[in-house]
């Protein structure tokens, strides 16, 4: 087995993630999605570095995971913030500036 | 550290000559890759949010496990630590906040987004393996001499090393982003708040019951938790049972005991007289329940109408 089947996987991840955050309506599952994206990307990486046998890779990876862990805090609050004044956890009802 | 690398000799990054992972990380990856894409799969179509937080800590743990087999052990550590720790457990507790039986809308706002969306998705997942696993990499380099003390150690080097500006400024971003969770999820006080004395003053000035409920059961007589309490004048306190029974109907009839006292107090026992029939029942029913008798003991009595007495009684006091 080569490394290029971690990369194929990280690129099938990426697009499952990509798909959800198109067809969901949840804004909690939309979410996940991204974070499925983010996590195939940190495999990427991961892979990557181990290939050029250079810790970059694996530093950028962290670098994404608190970046991703900060970004989680933030938009988990503008989700409930939503709830909260919409009563409804789903994309399609934040269309206050449409019309 | 040493004990992972100790429990992975051979996973722990190593490549054969020929660029090639051990047989072991091939079955690893094997194992796990499928069992992901099929949780991200689940991600994809569980009709549940919690289906899909559980499918995505899945993809994540094993995750960890790749990271390990690929030599990053510290990642993998922090990979469990922060985002099946942290991060999947915050998902959780916002689904638990906003409300976990909601499902997704299959409503179409925009048409036919969900065959565009797929075939977004597949023409992306087409491109993206195809480009990446078609493309030629130098021979892989593997992180035998990068790992060289130990990988936590080595990687310690380059973000303390090379990074520190960076490290600085993510540290500030996750303070300002802790901050901005504080302030979005705050809400303003917009009503008094109502503590103890507040609620007391306001059931004093609605007029209700000042005190606690009276207890349910007429003394002497039965002391069942379905039988109302009765007033002084016989009329039955409907309050005096528990809601529950009242909202389930098992409450018993109080229009016969109410019966009874105002029989008594009509002073139709003196005419009546004898609220026994037998023997048998002065000294109780089989569970030696108080009869109504005792109240007036009067054996001799002439007998008086068994329909809206005894038989009744006993059946209430079986239960």
């Amino acid at each position: 087995m080569s490394l290029t089947h971690y990369l194929v996987l990280a690129a099938i991840l990426f697009a499952i993630g990509a798909t959800t955050v198109l067809l969901r309506r949840n804004a909690i599952i939309v979410f996940m999605g991204v974070e499925l994206m983010l996590n195939s990307t940190n495999l990427l990486l991961v892979t990557f570095s181990r290939m050029h046998g250079n810790l970059s890779g694996q530093v950028l990876a962290f670098f994404v995971m608190v970046v991703a862990a900060a970004e989680v805090v933030v938009g988990l609050a503008i989700i409930v913030t939503i709830f909260r004044t919409r009563r409804s956890a789903s994309v399609d009802d934040v269309n206050l500036l449409k019309s | 550290m040493n004990l992972l690398s100790t429990a992975l000799p051979a996973a722990a990054g190593a490549l054969t000559e020929s660029g090639q992972t051990s047989t072991a990380e091939a079955v690893l990856f094997w194992t796990l890759g499928p069992l992901m894409v099929l949780a991200a799969l689940g991600l994809l179509l569980a009709r549940k949010a919690v289906h899909a937080a559980l499918a995505v800590i899945f993809i994540m743990i094993s995750l960890a496990f790749m990271y390990v087999a690929q030599g990053a052990e510290f990642l993998g550590v922090v990979q469990v630590v922060v985002y099946t720790g942290a991060v999947m457990m915050l998902f959780l507790f916002v689904l638990m906040l906003v409300g976990v039986d909601r499902s997704d809308s299959l409503v179409e706002t925009i048409r036919g987004q969900r065959w565009i969306g797929v075939m977004a998705g597949l023409g992306l997942g087409v491109v993206l393996a195809g480009v990446v696993g078609r493309a030629t990499y130098g021979p892989p380099t593997g992180l035998g001499t990068a790992n060289a003390p130990s990988n936590p150690e080595a990687v310690a080097r380059v973000i303390f090393g090379q990074h520190v500006l960076a490290v600085e400024v993510v540290g500030a971003l996750l303070v300002v982003a802790a901050l901005g969770a504080l302030v979005m999820t705050h809400r303003g006080r917009l009503a008094p708040k109502v503590g103890q004395r507040e609620r007391a003053e306001r059931r004093l000035r609605d007029g209700g019951h000042p005190v606690s409920l009276p207890a349910p059961g007429v003394y002497a007589r039965h002391n069942a938790m379905d039988v109302p309490a009765l007033l002084p004048d016989g009329t039955p306190l409907e309050s005096s049972v528990p809601r529950v029974l009242r909202v389930r109907g098992q409450e018993a009839d109080a229009r016969e005991y109410a019966a009874r006292i105002d029989r008594v107090l009509a002073g139709g026992w003196a005419v009546g007289a004898g609220t026994f029939t037998s023997d048998d029942e002065y000294l109780g029913g089989p569970d030696g329940a108080v009869t109504d008798g005792v109240v007036v003991p009067r054996p001799d009595a002439a007998p008086q109408d068994p329909a809206t007495d005894a038989p009744t009684h006993d059946e209430e006091d079986g239960r």
